[in-house]
């Protein structure tokens, strides 16, 4: 039988992880929010940074250039066949460094919680993202908890942002391609928007496609290991293929010509656009990247491509022109030509 | 896709295109309506342009229902949507129309109205019988391919004796547009539009049939082929078409055999005829009030009619003055005779309706043909 | 206008209801506006409902129309 008023010493009641949800009192920087983040996410993400339990994070310099880049998450829905707004986020942010030829080396992640949403949800994201850190070796350094009142958030918001190292003699930027010079694509295109959008409510589809969300610095290593000369790359995330090349082309100030019948499409990905009324070359791709290389050197950085697991897929989809009005334009299948202009607005199913 | 694959095939179309270019009569041009806009947008995203000679020209008809509703009966859409305890459910066209002050269903949603969007009308009823306490209102548009799904909906809600669900009606009829636009004194009269013949709708005739289509070959002397929705049937229409032409016939053919037939879907039509009946009037966008052209709920289904269960104000919005949209659905102009074409108006701020739908005769020119304008020295005049 | 594409009927369901299979997408759509549907049949499916069911032979006959003026060019020639 206890005492009345007794206090436990060193005991405090774990977070409940099954049953809870996320309470004001988690972001308010007191006792709930320390044990909510020792518990949920210093665990999950374990390394020595976090270990320190500072505000900050303390590493040693790099010599050379350094990048860094910054991603907000704001997906729904949050879990999807493939992944979720975690593994997204992290290689979200791990591929914008990539996509600069350089090495990521640490992580920070900031979340913003809707009060009311589950514990046991925010655990769920909280190990994916911690299993993608580990599979990609780039630690979660520091991070940041923010709760804000039920209705003025969409469960969770996950920014994170990047540092890493740019090897010598490495210059992709976006302004570079040059016309000659020839456009792949690292593999199939259009399934993480077509997995998201079979989870939205009325549009129930059954389908096997998953998010093909992965971090691609391990292959744009091996890319530039073999082809230093890649002028630019570039991940086709929110508006698909389409609207990164036509970036592309503004900033470089080129046109391009891409060829229907080489660009890698699954069946069912075709299929699903076919029943919504959708277009392929918009949709999101979350572990895909777009290289453009000296003509030259096309072959060699395929044959790259495909030997890597996540490149299996690449194909040499189009190539650089001289255009003053910057048209990104595509051979159909079917022998004629057209434009393939910038996504404007959402792209929405149609019935007409 | 089996059905699908085959009929995009790029060799056929070169073969097709030859025999097009073999047979067209040099001396004169031929001027072809697609009416549907699926049509057009076969047209625009397979490049089949390219694939014709110059003196085979396509225009662009006004058979794009989200392009032809008026704004006024838009706005009502979201004034239901604004209705405390309405859901209002729509299919994802509708959403980014431009009404008045840059509003827009997708933009009222952002404001807090509910507004879902639905692949089909059967999860609009669903989405009545899982809210039980809330108005659902289903923003029905389309042609006659889309009606009978909307009058399963209604016999539906009926059978599942459901009080909370209504239709807000806005479906439009095929043959009285385009007795609309041969009768228009352009047309008629003045000889402004030659217009040789049409291509007819490929899913509208999977439920009305071939037959309907007799009135107009006879009355106005023009040929209408019926084509399938994959880029071979529109080419190979358009090689049926110059043959008609070439040998004074005007008749009705059907390329689209494999899914049109003579009387159409019997059961579909009785279902919609149950349902539905003939407004003495309606407004289309750019056409003006058209006799007999739209469908209303018959009173013995009155329980599901929007515009019985609320007031819907009839507000007569009206287009900005330098767009040319109405001309443009007609077949008068095209859209790089409008003023605003590309510049006050595109894809992201559509300021008419033929550049809001894809289907659109400028978003599809916008998106698809404008580098072929800016690549040609001069464009010819017929 | 109105999108429409021919599907695979795969099985029949309850209530007059079927799924189809478009390349491995599989959806469940109303055949409340067509008779006589088998699996194994092709329809045309337009916002979730079958609108007709489509005819393989006429299917076979049209290509071979699009493909028939090339062997009429080559007879000629």
């Amino acid at each position: 039988m206890s005492q009345k008023g007794f206090v436990k010493s060193g005991y405090t009641r774990a977070l409940d992880l099954k049953n809870g949800c996320v309470e004001m009192a988690h972001g308010s920087g007191g006792r709930a929010m320390a044990q909510l983040i020792q518990q949920l996410f210093v665990t999950a993400f374990d390394n020595e940074f976090l270990r320190q339990m500072n505000d900050q994070a303390c590493f040693p310099s790099f010599s050379g250039r350094m990048v860094m880049s910054t991603d907000s998450h704001v997906v729904t829905p949050l879990f999807f066949p493939g992944g979720d707004i975690g593994s997204l986020s992290v290689h979200g942010t791990i591929n914008d460094i990539a996509m600069a030829g350089a090495k990521p080396c640490y992580l920070a992640a900031g979340f913003i919680l809707e009060e009311g949403f589950p514990l046991a949800d925010l655990k769920r994201i909280v190990d994916s993202m911690a299993q993608a850190a580990r599979s990609a070796q780039v630690p979660i350094i520091t991070g940041d908890t923010k709760v804000v009142e039920k209705g003025s958030g969409d469960g969770v918001f996950i920014t994170t942002t990047g540092v890493g190292m740019v090897p010598e003699g490495i210059h992709i930027s976006a302004e570079n391609a040059r016309p000659g010079d020839k456009i792949l694509v690292s593999g199939t295109l259009g399934d993480h928007g077509v997995a998201v959008m079979a989870q939205r409510e009325n549009l129930s589809f059954e389908t096997s496609i998953e998010s093909d969300t992965a971090a691609l610095h391990g292959l744009v290593a091996q890319m530039i290991a073999v082809t230093p000369n890649i002028r630019v790359l570039r991940d086709p995330t929110r508006g698909g293929l389409a609207t990164t090349l036509n970036e592309i082309a503004q900033q470089s100030s080129v046109g391009m010509m891409i060829h229907e019948s080489s660009l890698p499409i699954q069946e069912q990905v075709q299929a699903a656009c076919e029943f919504l009324g959708l277009d392929p070359l918009y949709i999101a791709n979350e572990g895909k990247l777009i290289a453009i290389c000296p003509a030259h050197d096309v072959e060699n950085l395929l044959r790259t491509m495909r030997a890597h697991p996540l490149g299996k897929n690449a194909a040499i989809i189009g190539e650089i022109i001289e255009d003053s009005h910057c048209f990104v334009q595509m051979q159909t299948s079917f022998g004629g030509t057209r434009v393939v202009d910038w996504l404007s607005g959402e792209q929405l199913p149609r019935i007409c | 896709m089996k059905y699908i694959d085959e009929f995009r095939a790029g060799v056929l179309a070169q073969q097709i295109a030859a025999k097009i270019a073999a047979e067209a009569d040099p001396c004169r041009h031929y001027h072809f309506m697609e009416f549907c806009g699926g049509h057009t947008h076969a047209i625009s995203r397979f490049g089949i342009v390219d694939l014709l000679p110059g003196n085979v020209r396509m225009i662009h008809g006004p058979g794009c229902p989200v392009c032809v509703l008026p704004i006024g009966r838009v706005q009502n859409a979201i004034q239901l949507a604004q209705t405390p305890d309405v859901i209002l459910c729509s299919y994802g066209d509708m959403l980014r129309i431009p009404t008045t002050h840059g509003m827009s269903l997708l933009k009222a949603k952002a404001q807090g109205a509910e507004i879902r969007m639905v692949y089909s009308s059967a999860d609009a009823v669903k989405i009545a019988q899982q809210n039980p306490q809330r108005q659902v209102v289903f923003f029905a548009i389309g042609f006659e391919t889309t009606t009978p799904p909307t009058a399963i909906a209604i016999k539906q809600a009926q059978a599942l004796g459901l009080k909370n669900f209504s239709v807000f009606c806005n479906h439009v009829l095929t043959p009285s547009a385009i007795s609309h636009i041969l009768q228009s004194p352009e047309v008629r009269e003045f000889g402004l539009v030659p217009l040789d013949g049409f291509i007819g709708p490929a899913h509208v005739s999977v439920v009305i049939g071939s037959q309907p289509y007799e009135y107009f070959s006879e009355e106005f002397q023009k040929p209408v082929v019926i084509a399938g929705f994959e880029p071979l049937d529109v080419m190979q229409a358009i090689l049926m078409l110059i043959r008609q032409i070439n040998t004074g016939r005007a008749e009705v053919e059907n390329e689209f055999t494999r899914a049109v037939l003579p009387a159409g879907n019997i059961k579909a039509q009785a279902l919609v005829a149950d349902v539905f009946e003939l407004r003495r009037t309606f407004e289309w966008r750019g056409l003006g009030w058209v006799p007999y052209s739209a469908l209303k709920i018959k009173s013995r289904y009155a329980g599901f009619d929007t515009e019985q269960r609320f007031t819907i104000s009839a507000l007569s919005i009206a287009d900005n003055k330098a767009c040319e949209c109405s001309a443009i659905l007609r077949g008068v102009k095209r859209p790089q005779d409008c003023k605003i074409f590309g510049t006050v108006c595109t894809p992201e701020n559509p300021v008419g309706s033929c550049m809001v739908s894809s289907e659109g005769a400028c978003a599809a020119h916008y998106r698809y043909g404008r580098f072929r304008e800016k690549n040609d020295a001069v464009i010819k005049e017929n | 206008m109105c999108l429409a594409i021919p599907a695979y009927v795969e099985q029949l369901t309850a209530d007059n209801h079927a799924i189809v299979n478009l390349s491995g997408i599989r959806k469940e759509i109303s055949l409340i506006l067509v008779e006589d549907i088998t699996p194994g049949d092709y329809v045309i499916v337009h916002v979730g409902f079958a609108l007709q069911k489509l005819d393989p032979l006429e299917a076979e006959r049209t290509l071979a129309m699009f493909a028939e003026i090339s062997s009429r060019d080559q007879d000629l020639s």
